[in-house]
C-alpha cells in the first residue's frame, strides 16, 4: 500500500506473513506554501495585503484569502495534507502492528497515526535523538473540513512514549513471524534502511540513503544482498546538483555577502545537513578571513541538537569515531561554540537580542519560510539588497517559499544540498545488491517532467522496476513456499532416511505439530494409547478406524517373476500368469484371487478372506517403497 | 552428540585473569583475556598454550570477546594477540575500545618503566592489537561467520561493560562479564531478555553477600569522609580510573554542594581527567537520569573536584584524594598511602574488591605492619575502611539475572571457590538449574540437544493449520510428510510433492473384495440397504449413495452385483486403496456379518 504521494516523504504499508508493517510516516508539508507566513509580531505589510475574493463571492473564505504579488495565500495557521486519509480508513490502520522509521524527517505524521488508530504496538526509530527535535510550531495547526488538525504537544509525547529504540543490525522478532533489522543508510545521524525477512523471504526497504561520506556511519550495502524485493524511496530531489559543488557555492556566497556587510539567512532544519554545513564553515571561515563573523543557530532545540550530535559517536563515520577515542568531541562545532564563534539560542527573544551583532550568519527554521523564527528575519532583512538568503533544504521550492515576501530586495541563492542517492548511484547499488525485484514510486520510473529529455534521471534496472502511485495497492511478486519448522532431536533420531538418488535421501515423518507464537515445532508422536479394558460397553462404532491415521504413499514397481517366486515360497501353488497390454495378471486359482500388476498400480481382487488378503498385501508391500 | 565445552583458563574459582574458552557447535570462542593483579610472574597471564599446542591460535579460535575494559578482563590482550599471535577478530563495545588501550598503556608503563620488566608488550603492540578490534553496538547482532553470531547486552558494571550472547544455530551461551543489577548514580542496571541460553556463564564476586540498601552505604560513606575532614584528617580513596571513581565523584560532588564544604577534593591526574571526558562523550551508556539532564548540565563536569598534584600530598590540613590504582598495589595511590599511613587522623576507604597479593587485600584482612619493597616495614595507623561500592551483582542480583535469562544451566566464574559453592547450592535448590564451577584448566562438557531446523512447504503447513482450526482438534495432531535431504538442505514436504519432485511415480495398490450377501432383492435395493446400514454405523464418516447405484464411504467404493447362478445371493464388491487399508478392512468384516433385517 502506498499512503503518500511524495517520493521523498514515503508512507507505505507492507503486509507480510500476517503482520502489517508501516514503513515511515512522513508529513508532506509543501501545502504550507499556500499559506501566509506566521509572523511573530504583527506585520503591517502582511496584514495590509489586499483581500482576495472568490468569483462566486463566498464570504466565508473572504477574510482568509489574501493576494500578494499575484499569488493567493490563505491567511491562517497552516494545515497539512495527511498521508492518504481515505485509504487509511478503508484499510483500518489500527491493524498496523509496527511502524518502522528510517530517519528523523520521516516520523512527522506519527502522532496522527497513533492517535487516530488506537495503535499500540512499537515504533522503532533509530536512536535517541529525535525526541528532542520536534519542531514545536507544528503543534498549532488547525483543522478545516477534510484537512485534519495536526497534533498537540501532548499527543507528540504520547506518540514518543511508544517508540522503541533499536540499534543497527539489531534483529527484532515481530510475533515470531518476521524479523526486522535496521541497517545504516549513511544519510543522517541514525538514519536507517530496513530488512524485513522471514526464514525464506527477504524484503529490503531503502529510504533516504547516501553513499557520500558525511558525518554518519557509511551505508551498509552488503546486508541488502539476496533480497527478493527491494523497495526504493527517498532518492535525491535534485538529481542534477552535486552536493559537494553546492557546499562550495554555499560557502562562497556566504563569504561574499558577509564581506559586503550583509547578513546571511539560512533556513534549515535543526539537525541533519546543518552539522555538515557547520563543519564546512569551520574550515572555511578561517581561510576566508571571516573568523570574526558570528554564527547564530536559533531553534528551540538548537542546544539539544548540537549536544546530542556529540554523544552519538557510535552512529558516526569512522573518522569521527576515532576522534572520540582520543577523546575529543566528534564534531568541530564544539570548538566553534567554545571559541564563541557559534552561538545558539532557543528563540530570538531573550539573550539573543542582547548578543545580536551584524553582519552575521543565522541558521534557523522552518525551511518553508512559513513559521518559526525565520519569518522574522525575512521581514527584517528582506528590504536590503546587501543581505542574502541561502536555501539548502531541497524539500520546498524556493520560489514558492519566497512568494509571500515579494517584492524582495534581498538576494536569494538556491544551493540545495541533498546527499541522498542519485540515479547513477542507484543503478550502481542495484547492480551491487542484485535484488530479484525493485519496487519504487512511479515518479522514479520516468524522467522528471521539467527535464523530460533526461533519460538518465530515472531508474533503470532489469527486470524493470514495479512502480506504485499514491493510494495504490501493489502485490509484491513473490510467493512464499517454505516456512521454518524445528524437529525435536528425539524425533530426528527416530527418522529412517533412505537414499533414493545419489545425494538425495528421504525419510517419512509422522509427528505432532506444535505451533506457538508463529513458531512451529515437530515433536515425536505419542505412543499409541493402550487399548482400554473392556469395562466400557463395546459398540460397533468404537471399532471404526480413525481414517485420519494416514497410510504412506507407495512407489516403485513389482517385477512379476520375482513376485511369483515369492508367492510360491509362501505356499501358494497353482499360479497362472497372463500378460496383458499394460502388465500382467497373476491368478491364484485355488483362492479365486486375481492380482493385476501394472507399471504403477497393483489391484488385488479376492474373496472376503481377510487372512489371505493381508498375506498378499504384505507380500506386495515388500516390493514397494513407502513415503 | 552435540555439546558445549567450557574451560576457564583464568577466573575459574578465582578473581582476576578472566579468560574462558567456550566451544559451541564446533565454534571456539575466547571470552575475555585478562591479567592477574596479584602476580608479577608468568601466572599473571592465562596459559594460552593450553588452547593449542602447535598451530596458530587464529586457526583455532573463531573470535575473542572482551566484556569490559578492566585489566583483569583485557590486560593480557596485547600479549595474547601480538606476542602469542592471534589475528582473528576481537569484539568489544565502543567505550571499551576507546578506553582499553589507555589502561593497557598505563599498565605497561608501570610494568616496564617502573618495575623494569623486560619481555613485556610494547606501545606499538597495543596499537596493533587494537586494530584487530571490531566495535559492536548494544543489541547489535554481529555475524562473526555464517553460523556464529554474537549480541551485546547492557551490563552496567562500568562504562561500556556488556554481556554477550554467543549463538550458533539454536544453541547459545551467555557470558555476563562483570555486571550490576542495581542502577547507581551514573550507570543503569544490567538487563537481558528471556533468551533461554543453554548455558549462562556468570561472575560470582559477591556470591555470598547480599548488600544492604545502597542509600545506607552512601550515607555511611559520606559520614565517614565528613567526620575525617572535620577533624582535619586526610581521606585517601584508592580507585580505578574508570568506574567507581566517577560514581563516588558524583556522590561527593553533590554532597559538597549541598553541605557547602570547602575542603578540597583531588583526583589523581592524567588518566582520570581523560576518563571523565570519556564519560561525557559516551552519555548514551550511562543511566537515564544523566542522559536526560546532560543537555542542561553534564554530570561529569565537576565543580569541586580538582586535579591532583604530587606536591599536594604534603599539604597540611584536610583533603580528599581519589588516586589510582584501586588495590594499592602500585602507582600514586600506594605512594600517598605510604605518606599518610602513619597518622591515625587519616583514613583510607577501599571502595572495591582487592585481589589477594595486593596491599589493599592485606590491610583489609587486618594486617597493620606491612613489608614493603626493600624490607621496610610500614606501620599502618590510619583508619582503614571497606565499603563495597563495586558494581558487581550480589547474590540476589545473580539469582535475578539467572531468572531473567532462564538458562538450562549456569556456570560460575570470577569468584572465590568457597563462596561459589554456596551460590551453586542456592541456584540448584532455588532455581532448579544445574550449576557448574570449574577450576582453571578444568573442562565442563554439557550435552545439548538442538532442534533441527528444516523448511516445511507452506502448502503442507497450511493444510495442517487449517485442520488445526477445527474445534475438536485441540488434541495434538499428527503431521505426515516426507523429509527430503539433499546435500545439507533439509525440506519437509507432503508425500505427494516429494514423489513429484523426485520424479517417482506413485504405485497404487488397490484391493477389491467380494462380499457375499444373502439378499433376494434387487441390486439397487441391496445397495440402498448397505447404504443405510453403513450410514447408521459410521457416523463420523462421509457415506454417500451415488446415482449409479454404488455406495462410497470416504474413498472406499462399494458396488452390488448379482451373480447369475444364485438369485438369493448378491455379491458386494468392496474396493479401496492401500491408503484406506484400515477402513476397507473394517468394512469387509462388518459386511461379512451381514446386514440387519430391513424394517418391513
Amino acid at each position: 500500500y502506498c499512503l503518500s504521494g511524495h517520493p521523498t516523504l514515503p508512507c507505505n504499508v507492507l503486509k507480510f506473513k500476517s503482520t502489517t508493517i508501516m514503513l515511515d510516516c512522513g508529513l508532506d508539508m509543501t501545502s504550507t506554501l499556500n499559506f501566509l507566513p506566521l509572523p511573530l509580531v504583527q506585520s503591517p505589510r502582511l496584514s495590509n495585503l489586499p483581500g482576495w475574493s472568490l468569483k462566486d463571492g463566498n464570504a466565508f473564505l473572504d477574510k482568509e484569502l489574501k493576494e500578494c504579488s499575484g499569488h493567493v495565500f490563505v491567511d491562517s495557521v497552516p494545515e497539512f495534507c495527511l498521508p492518504e486519509v481515505r485509504l487509511r480508513r478503508a484499510n483500518n490502520l489500527s491493524t498496523v502492528d509496527v511502524i518502522l522509521i528510517s530517519n528523523y524527517a520521516l516520523y512527522d505524521a506519527l502522532p496522527i497515526h497513533t492517535r487516530h488508530t488506537g495503535f499500540t504496538a512499537q515504533c522503532m526509530p533509530r536512536n535517541h535523538r529525535p525526541d528532542r527535535l520536534l519542531p514545536s510550531p507544528l503543534k498549532d495547526a488547525v483543522e478545516v473540513s477534510t484537512w485534519r488538525r495536526c497534533y498537540t504537544m501532548q499527543e507528540v509525547n504520547s506518540a514518543l512514549s511508544k517508540i522503541q529504540l533499536v540499534g543497527y543490525s539489531q534483529k527484532i522478532e515481530l510475533f515470531g513471524a518476521v524479523q526486522v533489522t535496521p541497517l545504516s543508510s549513511g544519510y543522517a545521524l541514525g538514519s536507517s534502511n530496513w530488512i524485513i525477512q522471514s526464514h525464506y523471504e527477504k524484503v529490503s526497504y531503502v529510504s533516504g540513503s547516501s553513499l557520500l561520506t558525511t558525518h554518519p556511519q557509511p551505508m551498509d550495502q552488503a546486508s541488502l544482498k539476496n533480497s527478493d524485493v527491494l523497495v526504493l524511496t527517498g532518492l535525491t530531489q535534485i538529481p542534477t546538483a552535486n552536493p559537494d559543488g553546492m557546499v562550495g557555492e554555499f560557502c562562497s556566497n556566504l563569504a561574499l555577502t558577509v564581506r559586503n556587510g550583509g547578513n546571511v539567512l539560512v533556513p534549515c532544519y535543526p539537525s541533519g545537513v546543518i552539522y555538515d554545513l557547520l563543519e564546512c564553515l569551520y574550515q572555511y571561515i578561517d581561510s576566508a578571513g571571516l573568523s570574526s563573523v558570528p554564527l547564530y543557530f536559533i531553534s528551540p532545540v538548537a542546544n539539544s541538537s548540537l549536544e546530542f550530535s556529540q554523544i552519538f559517536a557510535e552512529w558516526l563515520c569512522h573518522n569521527k569515531q576515532s576522534k572520540v577515542y582520543l577523546p575529543e568531541p566528534p564534531f568541530p562545532h564544539a570548538e566553534l561554540i567554545q571559541t564563541n564563534k557559534l552561538k545558539h539560542y532557543p528563540s530570538i527573544h531573550g539573550d539573543f537580542s542582547n548578543d545580536f551583532r551584524q553582519p552575521c550568519v543565522v541558521f534557523t527554521g522552518h525551511p518553508s519560510l512559513r513559521f518559526g523564527d525565520v519569518v522574522h528575519f525575512m521581514e527584517l532583512w528582506g528590504k536590503s539588497s546587501l543581505n542574502t538568503v541561502i536555501f539548502t533544504e531541497p524539500d520546498f521550492s524556493y520560489l514558492e517559499a519566497l512568494a509571500p515576501y515579494q517584492p524582495l530586495a534581498m538576494k536569494c541563492i538556491y544551493c540545495p544540498i541533498d546527499t541522498r542517492l542519485n540515479f547513477i548511484q542507484v543503478s550502481k547499488l542495484l547492480k551491487e545488491v542484485q535484488p530479484l525485484h525493485v519496487v519504487c514510486p512511479e515518479q522514479y520510473t520516468q524522467p522528471p517532467p521539467a527535464q523530460s529529455h533526461r533519460m538518465d534521471l530515472m531508474i533503470d534496472c532489469q527486470p524493470p522496476a514495479m512502480s506504485y502511485r499514491r493510494a495504490e495497492v501493489l502485490a509484491l511478486p513473490f510467493k512464499r513456499r517454505y516456512e521454518k519448522i524445528e524437529i525435536m532431536p528425539e524425533l530426528a533420531d527416530s527418522l529412517v532416511p533412505m537414499e533414493i538418488k545419489p545425494g538425495i535421501s528421504l525419510a517419512t515423518v509422522s509427528a505432532v505439530l506444535h505451533t506457538k507464537d508463529n513458531k512451529h515445532l515437530l515433536q515425536p508422536p505419542p505412543r499409541p494409547a493402550q487399548p482400554t479394558s473392556g469395562k466400557k460397553r463395546k459398540r460397533v462404532s468404537d471399532d471404526v478406524p480413525d481414517c485420519k491415521v494416514l497410510k504412506p504413499l507407495l512407489s516403485g514397481s513389482i517385477p512379476v517373476e520375482q513376485f511369483v517366486q515369492t508367492l510360491e515360497k509362501h505356499g501358494f501353488s497353482d499360479i497362472k500368469v497372463e500378460d496383458t497390454a499394460k502388465g500382467h495378471i497373476v491368478l491364484l486359482q485355488e483362492a479365486e484371487t486375481l492380482i493385476q500388476i501394472e507399471e504403477d498400480s497393483t489391484h488385488i481382487i479376492c474373496d472376503n478372506d481377510e487372512m489371505l488378503r493381508v498375506r498378499l498385501r504384505d507380500l506386495v508391500l515388500k516390493f514397494l517403497q513407502k513415503f | 552428540m552435540p555439546e558445549i565445552r567450557v574451560t576457564p583458563l583464568g577466573a575459574g574459582q578465582d578473581v582476576g585473569r578472566s579468560c574462558i574458552l567456550v566451544s559451541i557447535a564446533g565454534k571456539n570462542v575466547m571470552l575475555d583475556c585478562g591479567m592477574h593483579m596479584g602476580f608479577n610472574d608468568d601466572r599473571r597471564f592465562p596459559d594460552f598454550s593450553y588452547i593449542t599446542q602447535n598451530g596458530r591460535l587464529t586457526d583455532f579460535l573463531d573470535c575473542v570477546i572482551i566484556s569490559h575494559f578492566h585489566l583483569d578482563h583485557c590486560g593480557a590482550l596485547p600479549y595474547f594477540s601480538e606476542m602469542v599471535g592471534y589475528d582473528g577478530p576481537i569484539y568489544m563495545t565502543h567505550p571499551t575500545q576507546a578506553i582499553c588501550p589507555i589502561l593497557l598503556e598505563d599498565y605497561r608503563k608501570i610494568a616496564v618503566d617502573k618495575k623494569g620488566e623486560a619481555n613485556f608488550f610494547t606501545s606499538q603492540m597495543i596499537k596493533d592489537c587494537m586494530k584487530k578490534v571490531v566495535a559492536v553496538h548494544l543489541h547489535q547482532t554481529v555475524q562473526v561467520d555464517d553460523e556464529l553470531e554474537i549480541k551485546a547486552y547492557y551490563a552496567g558494571h562500568v562504562l561500556g561493560a556488556a554481556m554477550f550472547q554467543i549463538k550458533v544455530g539454536s544453541e547459545s551461551v551467555v557470558y555476563t562479564g562483570d555486571y550490576n543489577m542495581t542502577p547507581d548514580r551514573h550507570l543503569g542496571a544490567a538487563w537481558i531478555d528471556k533468551c533461554r541460553p543453554n548455558l549462562l556463564i556468570t561472575e560470582s564476586t559477591y556470591a555470598t553477600t547480599i548488600r544492604d540498601s545502597k542509600r545506607c552505604r552512601e550515607r555511611d560513606f559520606l559520614k565517614k569522609v565528613h567526620e575525617t575532614v572535620e577533624r582535619g584528617g586526610k581521606v585517601l580513596i584508592p580507585v580505578f580510573a574508570l568506574g567507581r571513581a566517577q560514581e563516588l565523584c558524583i556522590l561527593l560532588e553533590t554532597f559538597w554542594e549541598r553541605m557547602n564544604l570547602k575542603v578540597p577534593i583531588y583526583f589523581s591526574t592524567g588518566l582520570t581527567e581523560k576518563a571523565n571526558h570519556y564519560y561525557k562523550l559516551f552519555i548514551p551508556w550511562t543511566n537515564q537520569k544523566i542522559r536526560k539532564t546532560f543537555v542542561q548540565r553534564n554530570m561529569f563536569e565537576f565543580k569541586h573536584i580538582k586535579a591532583f598534584d604530587r606536591a599536594f600530598a604534603d599539604n597540611p590540613g584536610p583533603m580528599v584524594v581519589f588516586a589510582t590504582p584501586g588495590m594499592l598495589h602500585a602507582g600514586q595511590s600506594l605512594q600517598i598511602f605510604r605518606k599518610w599511613a602513619g597518622n591515625e587522623k587519616n583514613m583510607v576507604i577501599m571502595p572495591g574488591y582487592c585481589v589477594q597479593g595486593t596491599v589493599g587485600h592485606e590491610i583489609l584482612s587486618g594486617q597493620r605492619k606491612l613489608e614493603m619493597e626493600g624490607r621496610q616495614v610500614l606501620e599502618v595507623k590510619m583508619q582503614v575502611e571497606y565499603m563495597s561500592f563495586s558494581a558487581h551483582a550480589d547474590a540476589k542480583g545473580i539469582m535475578q539475572l539467572v531468572g531473567q535469562a532462564e538458562p538450562e544451566s549456569v556456570l560460575l566464574v570470577h569468584g572465590e571457590a568457597k563462596k561459589m559453592e554456596f551460590l551453586k547450592q542456592k541456584i540448584e535448590q532455588e532455581l532448579r538449574v544445574s550449576c557448574y564451577m570449574p577450576a582453571n584448566g578444568e573442562t565442563v562438557t554439557l550435552p545439548t540437544s538442538p532442534s533441527i531446523p528444516v523448511g516445511i512447504s507452506l502448502g503442507l503447513l497450511k493444510r495442517e493449520m487449517a485442520q488445526g482450526l477445527l474445534p475438536e482438534a485441540k488434541k495434538p495432531r499428527l503431521l505426515h510428510g516426507t523429509l527430503i535431504m539433499k546435500d545439507s538442505n533439509f525440506r519437509l514436504v507432503s508425500s505427494e510433492q516429494a514423489l513429484k519432485e523426485l520424479g517417482l511415480a506413485e504405485h497404487q495398490l488397490r484391493f477389491t473384495c467380494r462380499v457375499h450377501l444373502h439378499d433376494t432383492r434387487k441390486e439397487q435395493e441391496t445397495a440402498l440397504r448397505v447404504y443405510s446400514h453403513l450410514k447408521s454405523v459410521l457416523k463420523d464418516h462421509c457415506v454417500q449413495h451415488l446415482p449409479d447405484g454404488s455406495v462410497t464411504v470416504e474413498s472406499v467404493l462399494l458396488q452390488a452385483a448379482a451373480p447369475s447362478e444364485d438369485p438369493g445371493t448378491k455379491v458386494l464388491l468392496v474396493s479401496w486403496t492401500y491408503q484406506d487399508e484400515e477402513l476397507g478392512s473394517f468394512l469387509t468384516s462388518l459386511l461379512k456379518k451381514g446386514l440387519p433385517q430391513a424394517p418391513s
